[in-house]
């Protein structure tokens, strides 16, 4: 009942993909028999694309890029969600540190990957930080957000059942402000998967952003729009793996707001 | 103290924090509690004037007044949820500094009291699992204060696929599961068609007497409070101070048709009506001036 509730929304989701094929199928009708090395055939590009990143070893790009970007994303969510619980939590400190959390979120994370660098070379760390410190943001501001906005009278039940402290945080705060939490997540997902190339292309010896870039540097064109195929598809399959999860997460959520509907 | 005796089953009293009560010591005693909002500035807001009474064990007190009486406030600091500004709200005899773990409380809201995020069973159990109770334990738990509100059948459910009194007979399953001493209601049945009322009064009635609780039910309904209760308190308009606390004279068991069709029922209704209108009549006066 349940799975199939929150299995619905992104099967509805799936039929947009209308779209999608129209415009693939454009591309392939205006690109076949095209001479310019900018613009391959998109047949050229495919059957490049199975090659490389199927048959070929460039997949190994891959592992090293997703790694970055998993332990990077994962380090931002459980970072953001905890220091803004924490600073839910502690008043005082979160209006001492509100002035200077916002001078950091408005600053450009990019600009700050010369310092990086400095700091922590061209290596693995350095992409995972990166990738950690701007993602981080999104979801700590939309925790603290989203505690702020908890229902007071879910605050008092709360404190009539007993409940206080880190007690009353994970059983009544976090689950109340869940939806903003995960809007804040994905927000975070986006900017993970942008750094995690923009950290490759700055500076690195190998993943897809690397790739891509030495592709279009050594001109080979059809290398790089098979790396941009393929990293479009890998946002594609980390964004549907998401809004699963969500679904799964905040299944009472969409349900309690379905039934609000009808009444 | 208590206006009405009831005899209390063995190993129901004790549990409070501070000692054991004296017999007939008041559950809830308030002494001159006065509530103001943003005190001692010029904003000053007084929500809740001079208000001194108590509630003896085993009874069921409502409390009535104008929108604006500070019917809330007062709940919320006999609670232990609020800090009177100046005046004492004791419980059991001990101060009131947080929400003692014998008071359960129903709000009046309950799409806004429920949690979403649990089925109606993880919702009875939350405060028991914070009292340590075991699963099994939990478990039969669940199951009684759910049959006692006729919701055997919903526990894997979740509130929000509810009707809005099933809901709120949730919400009150809930604040029974720990067997409270005192059962603070807001407004509880506000939310519902008429119908479902007059069924969420009767049940309530009828809790009172299984797990024979104190109950102090805040209400704008004058029937409602006259059919429910064994003492009415009633307030002034804002801010709120007690105008007369009235001793309701009908039998028990009370029944939605003879109750409210007894003469005395009449009798009260107009008294308690002349209270709540002149004053806040004059109230409004006073406002014009």
């Amino acid at each position: 009942m349940i799975m199939r509730q929150w299995l619905a929304r992104p099967a509805r989701a799936l039929t947009g993909l209308w779209l999608f094929a129209v415009l693939a199928a454009a591309w392939w009708v205006t690109s076949a028999g095209s001479t310019s090395p900018f613009f391959p055939p998109l047949e050229t590009i495919l059957r490049r694309l199975y090659q490389l990143w199927f048959a070929g070893s460039a997949k190994q790009q891959l592992a090293s890029s997703l790694a970055h970007f998993a332990l990077g994303y994962a380090i931002a969510a459980v970072a953001g969600i905890g220091i803004g619980a924490l600073l839910w939590s502690l008043r005082r400190v979160r209006e001492a540190t509100s002035p200077f959390v916002y001078f950091l979120y408005v600053l450009p994370t990019p600009v700050l990957v010369p310092a990086i660098m400095t700091i922590f070379g061209i290596g693995f760390a350095m992409k995972v930080v990166i990738i950690a410190f701007a993602a981080v943001w999104p979801t700590l501001l939309n925790t603290l957000d989203g505690m702020n906005g908890v229902d007071p009278v879910k605050l008092d039940s709360a404190r009539v059942l007993g409940l206080s402290g880190p007690a009353m945080v994970r059983s009544v705060v976090l689950p109340a402000a869940g939806p903003q939490i995960v809007a804040g997540l994905r927000n975070s997902l986006q900017v993970s998967i942008i750094l995690m190339v923009v950290s490759e292309i700055v500076a690195s010896t190998g993943g897809i952003g690397y790739f891509i870039l030495t592709a279009q540097q050594n001109f080979s064109f059809v290398d790089m729009w098979t790396g941009i195929i393929v990293l479009a598809l890998i946002g594609t399959v980390l964004n549907l793996a998401f809004v699963l999860a969500e679904h799964w997460v905040l299944h009472w959520h969409y349900g309690a707001r379905a039934t609000e509907g009808k009444r | 103290m208590s206006r009405v005796s009831r005899s209390q089953p063995p190993g129901r009293s004790g549990a409070a924090a501070g000692g054991t009560p004296a017999a007939g010591a008041p559950v809830v005693s308030l002494h001159s509690v006065r509530k103001a909002y943003r005190a001692g500035g010029s904003a000053e807001r007084v929500a809740l004037g001079e208000v001194t009474f108590d509630v003896g064990r085993g009874e069921f007190v409502c409390v009535v007044g104008p929108s604006g009486a500070g019917k809330t406030t007062l709940l919320r600091c006999m609670a232990g949820l609020a800090a009177p500004t100046s005046g004492e709200a004791r419980f059991e005899g001990a101060p009131l500094r947080r929400v003692p773990d014998q008071v359960g409380v129903v709000f009046q809201d309950y799409s806004r009291s429920l949690y979403p995020w649990l089925t109606v069973s993880r919702n009875v159990a939350l405060p028991l699992k914070v009292r340590g109770v075991d699963r099994a334990a939990r478990a039969a738990r669940i199951e009684e204060v759910l049959r006692s509100v006729s919701l055997a059948d919903v526990g894997r459910q979740y509130p929000w696929q509810l009707s809005g009194g099933m809901q709120q007979r949730v919400a009150i399953a809930r604040a029974l599961a720990c067997h409270p001493e005192l059962l603070l209601m807001d407004e509880p049945f506000a939310s519902v068609d008429a119908q479902t009322r007059f069924e969420l009064e009767d049940l309530i009635l009828a809790l009172r007497e299984e797990f024979s609780v104190t109950v102090v039910f805040v209400t704008h309904d004058i029937d409602e409070a006259i059919y429910l209760a064994d003492r009415i308190v009633v307030l002034s308009a804002s801010p709120g101070t007690v105008t007369e606390i009235v001793d309701v004279a009908l039998p028990r068991p009370r029944d939605q048709i003879t109750s409210k069709g007894d003469e005395r029922f009449a009798r009260h209704r107009e008294h308690i009506m002349s209270l709540v209108m002149s004053r806040s009549a004059a109230a409004r006066a006073a406002r014009r001036d």
